[in-house]
């Protein structure tokens, strides 16, 4: 940004106190345009947090379950072992697998012991033994495994995760494009709104207007008293909502890594200067947006 | 300063005003009359082009009001002092900030012309009603406040709807005399009337040259008076 900007900038903030005596102070669209301005910087912070958190989780998904994978055993107890050392024999000669373990019977029995309880004679059980498979970053061909495997380990299922991963990493990704679909729907709305705001208190002053034309104002005079006005509400208003957003992702209990599910809705890191953009994105919308509904009115008038 | 060329000037259907040709004179005093409807103050938007013509031409200092963008009007009107039937103020400001209002608007500094403001404001006679808002001003005052607001930039030409519309006959001599004396500073004058008393007692003091509009026509009507 260049030193003129800048400077064009501070005027604006600063600005003419004369110009901005010209329009008569209105309470209800102001108190009106101020809180649309924080409601919907407030919706905005929580379709970011959205957004980032799906993005995170989607990314997490992708990377971190695509490097491992399960193989089941089932076969008649006598033949298991056979079978587990068979698999396990495979594996270790399979390019692109870093290691194989089988679970041992305390292990198994933790996995099942959220669905039948810890007093389950797992023993008892015909329970299929799991291996667990853990891959190299480039991965190996799950097609050729699977061939191998069921010539020479009939009892052996390879599940490589793809299957349930896939339509999960699909759904982060689609949460992650409606949070940003959301944030782009939530500036057209306060697009709109400052425009119909301001669009009303134009024509509750066209006597002012009519009066400063008359006088041998500019549009652009007429035009910077209302632009001004609006554009800081907006960046008031959304100042306060993002502040109240960002108290109320803070104030949500964190999510346990173990329920994995929510990850967290919330900003990591620098994240957390992400929500800072809104109030300046907002007050730029505001500005075009009365800019616009400004130029409109004055074209039609003497 | 303004001139008309063969103007005509139509609202929807029916044509107002045909075949109007007028030059404005520098330091010339017009009367503008003729019955009510008959097109006063549509002739006057025409002058600060407030309206555009339909047919014809009107060339404020030399410049086409067709070929003029917003900002050439806005401009030109601040040598154009408007005087309004119904005179509009920013009823929000107090009457000495409403009769700088072209000072503030072009950017000049008030408080450079602040000793100017006084005295203009003592000279129509409001100097004790500085502080008040328009709202709370007479009929007379509101003219004389709106006088005031139309020649604080020294503009050359001064436009004046009925302005002793709705004052009695004591004020309006007042402010007669106030545009008698602004064209002896050598200001254009136009002002729109249908008080030819007010005319009649003109024409003892200025050499005034009276218009009327008469059938969508502007004839010169200064011998029967």
């Amino acid at each position: 940004m260049t030193r003129p900007d800048l400077t064009q900038i501070a005027e604006f903030i600063v600005g003419d106190v004369q110009a901005d005596r010209m329009v008569p102070p209105t309470g209800i669209t102001a108190r009106l345009t101020l809180l649309s301005a924080a409601a919907m910087a407030f919706l905005a912070v929580f379709a970011l947090a959205l957004s980032v958190a799906t993005g995170r989780m989607a990314d997490r998904w992708g990377d971190e379950l695509a490097r491992s994978s399960t193989l089941r055993i089932s076969a008649p107890a006598d033949q298991i072992d056979a079978q587990t050392q068979a698999a396990l024999r495979v594996l270790e000669q399979t390019p692109g697998v870093a290691s194989a373990r089988a679970l041992s019977d305390e292990e198994q029995r933790a996995l099942l012991e959220p669905w039948f309880g810890p007093d389950l004679p797992v023993e008892t059980l015909p329970i299929p033994q799991l291996i667990e498979v853990t891959e190299t970053p480039d991965g190996y061909d799950a097609q050729g495994l699977r061939l191998r495997l069921s010539a020479e380990v009939p009892g052996a299922v390879l599940d490589d995760h793809t299957r349930w991963r896939r339509p999960l990493v699909d759904a982060a990704s689609r949460l992650r494009l409606l949070g940003w679909v959301s944030i782009l729907l939530i500036f057209g709305t306060m697009a709109a709104m400052i425009t119909l705001a301001a669009n009303a208190a134009l024509a509750a002053n066209a006597q002012v207007i009519a009066v400063l034309r008359l006088v041998g104002a500019r549009d652009s005079y007429i035009a910077k008293a209302f632009v001004r006005r609006y554009t800081l509400r907006t960046l008031g208003g959304a100042a306060v909502g993002v502040a109240v957003g960002i108290a109320a992702i803070l104030l949500l209990p964190s999510a346990q890594t173990a329920g994995g599910f929510l990850t967290g809705l919330g900003f990591g890191g620098a994240g957390w200067l992400l929500p800072l953009v809104i109030p300046p994105l907002a007050a730029l919308v505001a500005f075009v947006a009365t800019h616009m509904a400004a130029a409109r009115t004055l074209r039609d008038l003497p | 300063m303004i001139e008309l060329d063969n103007v005509a000037m139509s609202y929807g259907g029916g044509e107002l005003l045909s075949e109007i040709s007028l030059q404005l004179a520098p330091g010339s005093f017009h009367f503008l009359t003729g019955p009510s409807g008959a097109g006063k103050t549509t002739f006057l938007k025409l002058c600060y082009a407030a309206l555009m013509p339909t047919a014809g031409q009107v060339r404020l200092f030399g410049t086409d009001v067709r070929t003029m963008d917003r900002d050439d009007i806005a401009l030109a009107r601040r040598r154009i002092g408007v005087v309004h039937q119904d005179v509009q103020f920013l009823d929000h400001l107090p009457v000495a900030d409403n009769v700088a209002l072209p000072l503030t608007v072009s950017g000049r500094d008030t408080l450079d012309e602040s000793v100017n403001l006084r005295e203009l404001l003592s000279w129509v006679g409001l100097k004790a009603r500085a502080d008040a808002l328009p709202p709370e001003l007479s009929g007379g005052e509101r003219q004389r406040a709106a006088l005031a607001r139309a020649v604080i930039m020294s503009p050359d030409v001064i436009l004046a709807d009925e302005p002793t519309g709705n004052i009695d006959w004591e004020m309006s001599q007042r402010l007669l005399q106030l545009l008698v004396e602004l064209n002896r500073m050598g200001k254009t004058i136009m002002i729109a009337t249908h008080d030819l008393n007010l005319i009649r007692a003109a024409k003892g003091q200025v050499q005034a040259r009276v218009l009327r509009i008469a059938g969508r026509r502007l004839q010169l009507a200064g011998a029967d008076l």
